[in-house]
């Protein structure tokens, strides 16, 4: 196969698969026709861009940023007030593009905070980052014609501007107004990571010193990939003020910033789509277990830390991983350990959600003594025998987990092997 | 305005002095270790809560010896079982991983205490006043936290300096693959040390959880600020984070007792501005307004200016 031909094969798959990107976005309010998942759906798509443009900085330049919600919130705040303005017939602008002027505020306060917080990496750019947020966190209090104090700025989305006649009212329409702008912030952020820019950036991240002796200005790369993620996190933060048409102090956060980071790292930040995954998932159990558990954010918390500890690569690391022996036939030898992981580890964390939601029985609720209702059975929290149940339960199952752990990394030693052996087809 | 500036001062070195025992732990854990314990504030939170426990089945003196003990313990457990392993990711690694702790430890206080404040109480034989000045009394349990404090801050100094332990503690920090080879347990000394600054975390805990309210938002409301203070300082330094403690307490305590704006200075001195446009709306901000993010401001200026901090060794 002749270089051109390849790289033609290797384009038309991206083209194949942003399609599809495009194509389940379109699809997806035909199955989900509810108000409430088109909602969610539409959340989302701008958790979707915010964790892409994070990943800019903790994936691709290795920037692990506590603030990354400032750029968010700004933006949104920005959108929010150009939309007053259009309401107030102070200026015209179509609605269809008020993201970009969040985008511009996210990129404009990315180029002033930035010019700070990239002079230093690593841990101290963390730090620095922490404090800005905290820093326009609380300058809300002050700025309350910006901020709109206790209760927010809040507005009309539907405009007589728009490019395309709708009206934006209903929240279909809004669905498919986040979901273009989804597949265009996308596209752009994942072209940017095939620029010199990009690549430097991964420099950046891997081996700064060589990549100064090499003669890059670190400082500048880690600069414009943050100001770059500045403005895509503001096209987000724009997308969820035109979502819900309000925003409030805490969106600019230091619990937005800390979901964004959840979220990114959950998905996996070694690989683009990582991101994608983990504003999905997260956004989906948000929606689905802060219904029913009081704990949701403790499930996320341990999950977050069984991941930092034992699949730093997130989810989309762990799928990546089983790439090569599907390619090689030999993801059936692993199978047998993960199919005797699989009961141990539901044993398990039936044990677990069962403590903690006695727990909160116990702790929260009105009457301690009523039943729980929990896998179809009543629980009572306040009975020894269901805490002892629950607790033997919990321990078998990570018992049984540690001894099909053991199993699980023989199998993979062995397909690590094979793959290896001369005469392998890789 | 004598009053309130004396009464601010002591209140100030008060909130500087708390924020100090905090920022030992964390500024000791960084400068021995690298890692920067993010769930810092969750460590000090679980003190107060501890010692309420503890003191609920004997007394305050109690659950001052063991509530520390017990959080420098779970320490010693998140590093052994936690940080340990990821310890070979580096440091985002860690970092990441306390940052995950800090969800789970502040959800669990919910899941064991509940949602609304605990009763910790300040103990009866402290609970008088020590002497009062302009008519307004000062509390002697003020005065024992400082007692407190102090004390903890000339320990820590002579541990660290006048010991042994202090000295391979220090010489494992620099040089770990030589104190290694003379013999030292060296992941054994970094338990330790993480033991020990979340103990000091636990300790905070103990003496504001009755100054302040038990309350699960305790460790958010406290986390932000310590991490501004450790930075301030000086990642590592003792001596840094001391001043920074001292100057971020009573920057904050005066701006908010001080209620004036910049428009009220002016206007003193002659100059009058007006509320409409936007130099005079900024001119016309409380002081007391900007004070709370008056010590992000200043985090953010030293580190334009002075990126090692008041007293730090090195950049990063």
């Amino acid at each position: 196969m002749s270089h051109s031909q390849s790289s033609r094969t290797a384009l038309l798959w991206h083209i194949g698969v942003w399609a599809l990107f495009a194509l389940v976005i379109v699809v997806l309010p035909y199955i989900f026709t509810s108000s409430s998942s088109i909602s969610m759906m539409s959340q989302m798509g701008v958790f979707i861009i915010f964790a892409l443009s994070y990943n800019m900085l903790l994936g691709q330049a290795g920037m692990l940023s506590f603030g990354h919600a400032v750029y968010f919130g700004l933006g949104g705040f920005f959108t929010l007030h150009a939309i007053r303005a259009v309401n107030d017939e102070v200026w015209q602008f179509p609605l269809e593009l008020m993201p970009l002027i969040g985008g511009a505020g996210g990129l404009a306060f990315g180029i002033l905070f930035g010019s700070i917080s990239t002079r230093r990496a690593g841990v101290t750019f963390a730090m620095i980052t922490l404090g800005i947020g905290s820093m326009v966190e609380s300058s809300a209090n002050m700025f309350t014609d910006f901020f709109g104090g206790e209760s927010g700025i809040s507005g009309n989305r539907v405009t007589d501007v728009t490019l395309f006649g709708f009206s934006y009212g209903p929240s279909i329409q809004v669905y498919y107004l986040i979901g273009a702008w989804t597949v265009i912030a996308a596209v752009a952020m994942y072209l940017l990571t095939k620029t010199p820019l990009g690549r430097i950036s991964n420099a950046v991240r891997d081996n700064p010193e060589r990549a100064q002796f090499v003669g890059y200005n670190t400082t500048i790369a880690r600069f414009i990939q943050f100001s770059l993620s500045g403005f895509f996190a503001g096209i987000a933060g724009g997308l969820f003020a035109i979502m819900f048409e309000i925003m409030t102090a805490p969106n600019v956060g230091l619990v937005q910033s800390g979901a964004v980071l959840l979220m990114t790292f959950i998905g996996g930040v070694g690989l683009f789509f990582g991101p994608i995954i983990g504003a999905v998932l997260v956004t989906y159990m948000h929606t689905a277990l802060s219904g029913f558990s009081e704990g949701w954010i403790l499930y996320f918390g341990l999950m977050f830390v069984f991941m930092v500890m034992y699949a730093p690569g997130g989810i989309a690391g762990v799928i990546y991983a089983h790439a090569a022996p599907w390619r090689a036939g030999l993801f059936r030898r692993l199978l047998p350990g993960y199919l005797l992981a699989l009961i141990p580890a539901l044993l398990a964390i039936a044990g677990l959600v069962a403590v903690v939601e006695m727990g909160y029985q116990l702790s929260l609720a009105y009457d301690p003594s009523s039943p729980i209702e929990l896998f179809y059975m009543q629980i009572n929290a306040t009975s020894v025998v269901s805490w002892l149940v629950a607790l033997l339960v919990l321990a078998a199952g990570i018992g049984g987990v540690l001894g099909a752990a053991r199993v699980v990394r023989a199998r993979w030693a062995e397909v690590n092997r094979s793959m290896q052996a001369p005469g392998a087809k890789t | 305005m004598l009053e309130s500036i004396v009464f601010s001062v002591l209140n100030g070195l008060l909130y500087g002095m708390l924020l100090f025992m905090l920022a030992s732990g964390l500024t000791l854990i960084f400068g021995m270790m690298g890692v920067l314990n993010f769930a810092h504030a969750s460590f000090y939170m679980l003190g107060a809560y501890c010692a309420y426990t503890i003191s609920s089945y004997t007394n305050f003196w109690v659950a001052l010896i063991l509530a520390p003990l017990f959080v420098g313990f779970l320490g010693a457990l998140t590093e052994r079982f936690g940080l340990r392993n990821v310890h070979k990711h580096g440091h985002v690694a860690e970092l990441l991983l306390t940052f995950g702790l800090v969800y789970v430890i502040d959800e669990l206080v919910v899941l064991i205490w509940g949602q609304i404040p605990v009763n910790y109480a300040i103990p009866p034989s402290l609970d008088f006043t020590l002497f009062t000045l302009f008519g307004t009394s000062f509390p002697a349990y003020r005065a024992f936290i400082l007692f407190v404090a102090v004390a903890m801050f000339v320990a820590i100094y002579l541990l660290l300096v006048r010991t042994r332990v202090g000295m391979i503690i220090r010489a494992a920090l620099s040089h770990p693959e030589m104190v290694g080879a003379l013999g030292h347990d060296v992941p054994r000394i970094f338990t330790l040390v993480f033991a020990f600054g979340t103990g000091l975390a636990g300790l905070a805990g103990v003496m504001a959880g009755n100054y302040y309210i038990t309350e699960p938002g305790m460790a958010f409301s406290m986390g932000p600020i310590v991490f501004v203070v450790v930075v301030f300082g000086g990642l590592g330094s003792l001596g840094g984070a001391l001043a920074a403690s001292l100057i971020i307490g009573l920057v904050t305590t005066f701006a908010v007792s001080l209620n004036y704006s910049v428009a009220d200075l002016l206007a003193a001195v002659g100059l009058g501005l007006d509320g409409e446009n936007i130099a005079g709306g900024l001119a016309h901000i409380d002081l007391s307004r900007i004070g709370q993010m008056l010590p992000y401001l200043m985090m953010v200026l030293i580190l334009i200016f002075r990126p090692r901090g008041l007293m730090g060794a090195r950049e990063s």
